[in-house]
């Protein structure tokens, strides 16, 4: 099999050239790294697939990149070389310096990397436009990312043959897609959505009527969805079609519960956006750097070239540079106010007693000669701590994860949207366990905890009519008058 | 277990016991004769031995069950909620051991204990999120319990949060090389099969703790629509209805369809006058209930139009708001509910089960007999939240909350954010 034979000179292929067999080592399908892009950065660490000449499962479609040969390898996957050992696992350490030249010395590889690097760039630019551009064209960015995420899912365990007899199956998956996109916005964007439109009266009255709605309608269209599907059932196709109705549903799953978590930390700031997802490329970038020139113990036998030494020197930078991070993010009004309407205007707020730093004195600690007596802290970098530590430790093996399941179903790539980097799951992977670790940190220790007036404000935006509304305000605000009679 | 590779429970010849009373309705003859076989296959249900035997053990552990159920009810709130847990286990149960191999199971130890876990995880989660209400107002008597019970509800979604990434990286460290693809599916199996239990099962719960009678209505209804479906189909049952369930005919399905709306709109008012079942409970005590029932539960006298006839002895009906809605949920459990009957078969038929488990002697496992009660249960929670409950938040309610549960400063900061949404809004 050729998952074993990472061999330079592996006696198993005899056909390929030496210092082939050592770039197909080197393979990882993905990423490039540094990318303040949500998706792109985690790659490298993320999805360290292996360097599995992956016969590609043949679904009945002509799949994408069949590596049968070195060139296509090096051509998609050079250059993901993270915490990677260049020399081959089989000579000793001392072999390591071997791998460099030969690396110098491809053209093959000058031009993968030129790929990757290219689209790494226009990556990162097009990102840093669109978080200028503020909160809404994020949410457009994420709306973008989940459609094509979910397409090259979908796609992926799709048997062409057996699908030729089922004519609309796919419009179903997209049915469900669109009946998941309107509950989850629904949910987290509902109040949002309401300030937006309070301009017009009518369109207020429509909006809220929708979304008081908004769960039977949801549920409406599943059940529409579920009952199609069984009208749908071919006799020699149960399996196939229960198989894919399962499948989606865990697409599904997977896709919304990250990206509905991430639209909420938008708006609750841009920071809470960017500074999980900075940490997730900055950990794959330094897990790189480490295990390029210290690397020497193998980590998990699921990414064999990722090396202790590696995630440990990450995860010290991660937590430094959170750290960091946070207070540099935190001075900027933009990232750190939350957006309480569907606007794209610039923000003012009052950045609240997270963000407001607190000085520290370091007199009795430090030297004479160290020249900041204070320290100023932001009460924020406390927690960029926790989100440090979750990048580093936990959110990797949301790339061992999708390496585990490629290697399961014998896929080399999720899709091939980027060039020189693979489809955007394999960009998403580590983005997505850290997506939702922010939200629910956020909601759980941030926040603020007034959830009783949040979820009575709630309640009276998704049951009360305007006119409701507006008596129940002039009601209450006659009971605090007489309260204040009676206590003068 | 049980591979279904004969047509054996598919034909009248084999009272196979599991599948023989599952007569709702179905054709009892065979398919290929002609319809006018139907009386036939009649006589040969009667003149069957083996189907005798087998009715009266279906017959046998039905009523068992009802009985059951019925004391459950009797006993209130606290124990429906624990028969739900218990028929939770018992159903994961069977649809974890349902595609698990044997044979690769042995290579992975401590894998079905990642099963549980995260049905613990996910269990945590639903009735932490569903129960948080009643859990509070119970153990205020205790104020150290009260803390602590207050931490735990503040910081549930983190903790089982917490608990599914141990899972999650469990599930990854303990891959092994050459079952991946078993793994893999199993995990996503698990994800499924966890998703349609605590769907369902949660909302089941919400509704028990919003009044009994939110869960038993729903749940008669499709018990009816089963029963009569039968009866109608077993004499005059002759169109077949789907391919997925021969068995199934036309006649026994706008039958049953009639029956159930109009059973669903006589038995609302029938329950709608127990306050037992119809008051909501706020806390997990197991004491009698008293409440104001409601304006839906009250009710309206309606004129009766003057074209009735002269001998028609009532000149006025008493007609309770709750029965517009119970009209609702007979026509849900009528036409959508027996798709999940439908689904329950193709997913037998499509990975060749005959049953999904067999606890229930006469009858198979619990799935089979959850599974329309299962998408009965979900609709019920969604129409109950987004048309009945509302129509209780009246200005008055909200306003009661308010002034009850939150402190000034609350009050006033509520005050003022709503002041801001309504001037905007003009």
């Amino acid at each position: 099999q050729p998952g074993l034979s990472r061999i330079a000179g592996s006696p198993s292929s005899p056909s390929f050239p030496k210092h082939a067999a050592r770039s197909l080592y080197r393979i990882p399908f993905h990423t490039r790294r540094p990318s303040r892009r949500r998706g792109y950065g985690g790659a490298a660490a993320c999805s360290p697939s292996p360097a599995l000449r992956p016969r590609e499962f043949n679904f009945g479609v002509p799949v994408m990149q069949r590596d049968t040969s070195s060139s296509d390898a090096s051509a998609s996957h050079a250059g993901r070389v993270r915490r990677r050992r260049h020399a081959t696992e089989a000579t000793t350490d001392g072999n390591r310096a071997n791998g460099q030249p030969l690396l110098v010395n491809d053209q093959n590889k000058y031009k993968s990397m030129l790929i990757r690097t290219y689209s790494t760039v226009w990556m990162i630019g097009g990102f840093a436009f669109i978080v200028y551009m503020g909160h809404l064209y994020i949410w457009a960015m994420v709306v973008v990312i989940q459609i094509y995420m979910a397409r090259e899912l979908f796609n992926l365990l799709r048997k062409s043959s057996e699908e030729k007899q089922l004519p609309g199956f796919r419009l179903l998956n997209w049915h469900f897609f669109f009946t998941a996109m309107l509950y989850t916005y629904g949910r987290f964007l509902s109040r949002q959505l309401v300030n937006t439109v309070t301009s017009d009266h009518l369109l207020y009255k429509v909006v809220s009527g929708l979304i008081k709605y908004q769960m039977f309608i949801c549920y409406f269209l599943y059940i529409a969805g579920f009952v199609w599907f069984i009208l749908t059932l071919k006799k020699k196709a149960y399996k196939y079609q229960f198989k894919q109705y399962a499948w989606t549903h865990m697409i599904l799953l997977t896709v919304f519960a990250q990206s509905a978590f991430t639209v909420a930390n938008i708006f609750e700031g841009i920071f809470w956006f960017l500074l999980p997802a900075s940490l997730i490329v900055i950990n794959d970038i330094f897990a790189y750097l480490f295990g390029f020139f210290l690397g020497r113990t193998p980590l998990i036998k699921l990414s064999p070239k990722k090396t202790w030494e590696g995630f440990i020197g990450a995860s010290v930078t991660t937590i430094i540079s959170a750290f960091l991070l946070a207070n540099v993010m935190g001075r900027s009004q933009w990232l750190t106010c939350p957006r309480k309407d569907l606007s794209t205007g610039w923000l003012y707020c009052d950045p609240g007693p997270m963000f407001k730093s607190e000085h520290y004195s370091l007199e009795e600690w430090v030297p004479h000669w160290f020249p900041w007596k204070e320290l100023a802290i932001m009460p924020v970098q406390w927690q960029a701590l926790a989100l440090g530590l979750f990048a580093s430790i936990i959110a990797p093996f949301g790339g061992f994860f999708a390496s585990g399941f490629k290697r399961a179903f014998k896929i080399k790539d999720f899709g091939d949207s980027i060039p020189g980097h693979g489809g955007i799951t394999d960009r998403m992977d580590c983005q997505m366990v850290m997506a939702v670790f922010a939200y629910i940190y956020h909601q759980s220790f941030i926040a603020p905890q007034n959830f009783s007036v949040e979820i009575i404000l709630d309640q009276i935006i998704r049951n009360l009519a305007y006119e409701e509304q507006k008596y129940l305000y002039e009601r209450l605000g006659e009971i605090f008058h007489e309260r204040q009679l009676t206590q003068s | 277990m049980q591979r279904d590779t004969g047509a054996g429970d598919r034909t009248p010849g084999t009272p196979s016991p599991t599948h023989g009373g599952r007569l709702r309705h179905r054709k009892r003859s065979n398919e290929v004769p002609s319809d006018v076989n139907t009386t036939n296959g009649a006589n040969l249900l009667l003149n069957d031995q083996n189907k005798y035997k087998s009715m009266l053990v279906r017959t046998y552990s039905s009523l068992w069950m009802m009985a059951g159920v019925v004391f459950l009810i009797y006993m209130g709130h606290l124990y429906i909620w624990a028969m739900v847990v218990v028929v939770q286990i018992f159903m994961a149960k069977e649809l974890f051991n349902l595609l698990r191999k044997a044979n690769e199971d042995r290579q992975l130890p401590g894998f079905r204990m990642l099963n549980w876990h995260f049905f613990f995880t996910a269990m945590l989660f639903t009735y932490g999120r569903f129960l948080s209400h009643q859990l509070v107002n119970t153990v205020t008597s205790d104020k150290l319990l009260y803390k602590l019970v207050s931490r735990l509800i503040k910081y549930q979604m983190f903790i089982c949060y917490f608990l599914y990434i141990a899972g999650f990286v469990w599930f990854i460290i303990t891959l092994k090389k050459k079952a991946y693809k078993y793994q893999f599916s199993q995990y996503a199996w698990t994800h499924m099969i966890l998703l349609m239990v605590f769907a369902q099962s949660s909302f089941t719960v919400a509704n028990i703790f919003d009044g009994i009678f939110w869960f038993l209505l729903p749940a008669s209804l499709i018990a009816i629509n089963d029963v009569a479906a039968y009866f109608f189909g077993f004499f005059f049952g002759k169109t077949p209805l789907i391919k997925l369930s021969p068995k199934k005919t036309w006649e026994g399905f706008i039958g049953a369809s009639v029956t159930t709306l109009f059973s669903a709109f006589v038995l609302a008012n029938f329950m709608g006058h127990f306050q037992w079942l119809t008051c909501p409970r706020k806390d997990l005590s197991t004491g009698w209930l008293h409440c104001d029932p409601g304006p839906m539960f009250t009710p309206e006298s309606y004129d009766l139009p003057g074209w009735m006839p002269q001998w028609f002895p009532w000149r006025e009906i008493a007609v309770m708001p709750v029965q517009w809605h119970a009209l609702a949920l007979g026509l849900f459990a009528s036409i959508i509910a027996p798709f999940g009957g439908f689904f329950a078969s193709g997913f037998k038929r499509a990975f060749k089960f005959k049953d999904f488990g067999d606890s229930i002697p006469g009858h198979g496992g619990f799935t089979d007999r959850m599974d329309c009660q299962m998408v009965m249960a979900v609709f019920a929670y969604i129409y109950y939240q987004s048309f009945v409950m509302v129509q209780d938040l009246s200005v008055e309610t909200i306003l009661e909350q308010i002034l009850r549960n939150l402190t000034f400063e609350e009050q006033h900061e509520l005050y003022e954010q709503l002041g801001k949404l309504l001037v905007r809004a003009n």
